[in-house]
């Protein structure tokens, strides 16, 4: 059914700290190699290795420059599925294949009953979702559910990959929905926010904006106080003559 | 928003016909139209023609033709399934409209309960249709209070059109339609005039800002995930030059509006040979006109993921 559950038991996502991504794109590159063989498979790539290369990709990271009065930052800004509270893209699904399970609130798409109208991907305004070409059916990020569950691990690495292959820890898995867990500390800590609010949407994933930083500019060196006495002192003496 | 032309066909053409369904179902079911089998033939025939085309075309672009049928199951959230069931329903008191007027040769009775049935379901139909881009809410253009009052007064305007032409190639008369025809033209260029007024001073409710959570400063996008369209730009990324959207705005205002008004205000003052032939001119100039307001609809349509790549 593509009508939304009143509630979930769990609201599982990610947290995602804009402060200490560095751009390297190991989540995105973890991410493919896990899912291209996992629950959405395949994550089809098209002409990889010639002009016009395509292909599906569930988490992509984008880089902006972020100006402000005096300063001016990079902000590497990785971006997948939020993993909604209200996701659309469920909602106008005419045959049930997109889904939020009630259990975790996590967002699926059964492909063996998507017919790839598209009109979920339209209803996204985060770009979340990528039709397949090849297969003729909508994907999107499965929050790794074949990983986070997955009995064959070893219960540190039931996580999503992306959160696994993050080298500085910018990115945290965990349930949403329970004020008390260390995601929803660290959003209120950090003063996470809801990207694009406005629709309505009330995505899980939260993001940390970067910490404030000096105001860098171009300003003069300090004058160097003379040496009163010593050998520096005759040293500055000599020099000044 | 990418202009997909089987979308563009379907929404044109499936508008147009049950525009002209619901204005036959209207007009037969109250005694306007004579009920003529042969008029009856052609001008149903027509109207189920361009459903059927539309509705066949629509699922061109799907991945999965094959389970189309799955589309009617969720009509209790999607607008996208309960239009498909308002249109395959709307066929069943259409067909016991046209089946009982060939053979009967009258409308009346189960008949014209039957007709005005298939008028409801064809406005029904056609208000499922502009509620599935109404109620986008990335795609601020669309999410608008002139979207479904739009494609209901497009339909009912193009069916006007088309019956108007049947009317007087079969010879019967048309003043009354006609002058319904032109004041649909009227209403129709007033609403498309507004439309484009709206989104010309539209302030979209997104931003980079909002888009990325970066509350402060000026967002520059400053590298792509990717070197080369992805899905998301190619399907949602589509960007119209503005001079070229100006020459096609000018060419709608021309062909589905102005023409069409003239060549139907002509046909109800000119001698008979003169009114047929200005008649299906209105048809001919219409036609193009409605399917360039239809690509401009999706062209200059701008969606919120748009912002992520600095566009």
């Amino acid at each position: 059914m593509t009508s939304l559950p009143a509630r979930t038991e769990k609201q599982l996502g990610l947290v995602i700290d804009l402060d200490t991504c560095v751009g390297c794109q190991a989540c995105v590159t973890s991410c493919k190699e896990w899912n291209t063989g996992g629950h959405m498979a395949p994550l089809t790539d098209i002409r990889p290795y010639e002009d016009g290369a395509d292909g599906v990709w569930f988490n992509r990271v984008h880089t902006y420059e972020q100006e402000t009065k005096g300063a001016s930052r990079t902000v590497h800004f990785p971006r997948s599925c939020l993993h909604c509270a209200e996701p659309a893209c469920v909602t106008v699904c005419p045959t049930g294949a997109s889904y939020k399970r009630a259990s975790d609130g996590i967002v699926l798409v059964n492909e063996d009953t998507c017919i790839g109208c598209k009109l979920c991907s339209w209803a996204c305004p985060y770009g979340a979702r990528e039709y397949d070409t090849d297969v003729g059916v909508m994907k999107k990020c499965t929050l790794c559910v074949d990983r986070i569950y997955n009995q064959n691990l070893d219960e540190a690495d039931r996580v999503p990959a992306c959160v696994a292959a993050c080298p500085t820890g910018a990115r945290h898995f965990g349930d949403l929905g329970d004020p008390q867990s260390p995601v929803s500390r660290l959003v209120a800590e950090r003063g996470g926010v809801d990207l694009m609010p406005e629709m309505g949407y009330r995505p899980t994933n939260k993001y940390l904006p970067p910490r404030e930083r000096k105001a860098c500019g171009v300003s003069d060196a300090p004058a160097l106080e003379p040496a009163a006495g010593g050998l520096l002192g005759w040293v500055d003496r000599m020099l000044s003559r | 928003m990418h202009p997909a032309l089987s979308v563009i066909f379907f929404t044109t053409a499936t508008g147009a016909g049950y525009g002209l369904l619901a204005l036959l179902g209207i007009s037969a079911a109250l005694g306007l139209v004579p009920p003529e089998r042969w008029l009856g033939l052609v001008a149903l025939g027509l109207a189920l023609t361009l459903i059927t085309g539309g509705l066949l075309s629509s699922t061109l672009h799907l991945g999965h033709p094959e389970r189309a049928w799955r589309a009617f199951s969720q009509w209790r959230s999607s607008w996208l399934s309960r239009e498909g069931v308002a249109a395959v329903l709307t066929y069943v008191p259409a067909g016991i409209f046209g089946i009982g007027w060939l053979v009967t040769g009258r409308v009346d009775g189960l008949v014209a309960v039957a007709a005005l049935a298939a008028a409801a379901g064809a406005l029904i139909t056609l208000f499922t249709t502009g509620m599935i881009y109404a109620s986008l809410k990335p795609v601020a253009q669309w999410h608008s209070r002139f979207t479904v009052p739009g494609y209901l007064i497009f339909a009912v305007m193009t069916g006007a059109v088309l019956l108007h032409a049947v009317l007087h190639l079969f010879g019967n008369d048309a003043r009354g339609l006609g002058m319904f025809a032109a004041a649909t033209i009227i209403l129709g260029w007033a609403w498309k005039a507004a439309t484009w007024r709206h989104n010309d001073a539209l302030k979209p409710p997104s931003s980079a800002n909002s888009a990325t959570g970066l509350k402060d400063g000026t967002i520059r996008s400053i590298e792509w995930p990717h070197t080369e369209e992805n899905f998301v730009l190619k399907e949602m990324g589509y960007r119209i030059a503005r001079k070229h959207a100006a020459k096609l705005r000018r060419l709608v205002h021309l062909l589905a509006f102005a023409v069409p008004l003239a060549a139907v205000a002509l046909a109800l003052v000119a001698p008979r040979w003169l009114a047929v032939l200005s008649a299906c001119l209105a048809v001919a100039a219409q036609a193009p006109g409605i399917v360039t307001e239809r690509w401009l609809f999706f062209a200059e349509a701008k969606h919120a993921v748009t912002l992520y790549y600095g566009r």
